[in-house]
């Protein structure tokens, strides 16, 4: 999977590419951690490229959200694929995460 | 009507996830299963071989066998199905016991883990585990339409 990050002022955006998988999801996790910080008021996850999500890739988008709502900014999900997104009505993220 | 009656084994480690993942999407690929279902078959056995990998054989490397038999009408019609079985010999370990997590709780409460075989249990029209023998064994069939 391929990771994309941009930062314009106090908005990141990340874009992810490929298949978020078991082996993907460490690299996004590692990510995140480093990518959003204190200073972050928005964070966009783009995922028009994304066309698989697993369980453990559920978790580092759950931490995500839990990180940006630690620092009290906002976190939206953008161009979510139908099949990805069924995969979030499935287990329910579909109801924690703001889409765009 | 295409069909497919295969088997093959690799050794339990999270290297070989593409490998799997690769032979199944092959199979429902030529059985013309739809795309959705395709993936979400897949991500049914990633959830359950990730758990072998992870937890089947504690300090050892151990293998995990994999038989598939599906079946498929080409065309617009689309239905068929998939049967497919997985054996490891770790310790003994029944995926389907845990409690299903809480999907209505706020992303504050939820609670990590759990969701890959609920997801399973949610995609496959029947998953069942038995330990037989020395064995591990889950079997499950998905149908399309």
């Amino acid at each position: 999977m391929e990771i994309i990050t941009e930062k314009n002022g106090t908005e990141a955006t990340m874009v992810l590419k490929g298949r978020l998988d078991t082996n993907a999801a460490p690299d996004m996790a590692k990510t995140v951690d480093a990518f959003l910080t204190s200073e972050t008021e928005k964070f966009i996850l783009d995922m028009a490229d994304c066309d698989y999500v697993a369980s453990s890739g559920l978790r580092v988008i759950l931490n995500a959200q839990k990180k940006m709502n630690g620092f009290g900014g906002t976190m939206v999900v953008k161009n979510v694929v139908g099949d990805v997104m069924e995969v979030f009505e499935m287990t329910g993220f579909a109801d924690i995460l703001v889409f765009e | 009507m295409p069909s497919v009656n295969t088997a093959f084994k690799v050794e339990a480690v999270l290297d070989n996830l593409d490998t799997v993942l690769n032979k199944i999407e092959t199979v429902l690929d030529d059985v013309e299963c739809p795309p959705k279902t395709a993936m979400q078959i897949a991500l049914t056995i990633e959830e359950l071989f990730v758990n072998v990998a992870n937890y089947a054989y504690p300090g050892i490397v151990g293998g995990c066998d994999f038989s598939l038999q599906a079946e498929g009408e080409e065309g617009m019609e689309h239905r068929g199905y998939i049967v497919i079985e997985m054996r490891d010999k770790g310790i003994p370990f029944d995926p389907l016991a845990k409690e299903d997590p809480d999907i209505t709780l706020s992303a504050e409460e939820r609670k990590i883990g759990g969701l890959g075989i609920f997801m399973a249990k949610q995609i496959m029209d029947e998953i069942d585990y038995q330990r037989e023998g020395n064995e591990n064994v889950m079997k499950m069939k998905k149908v399309w339409t």
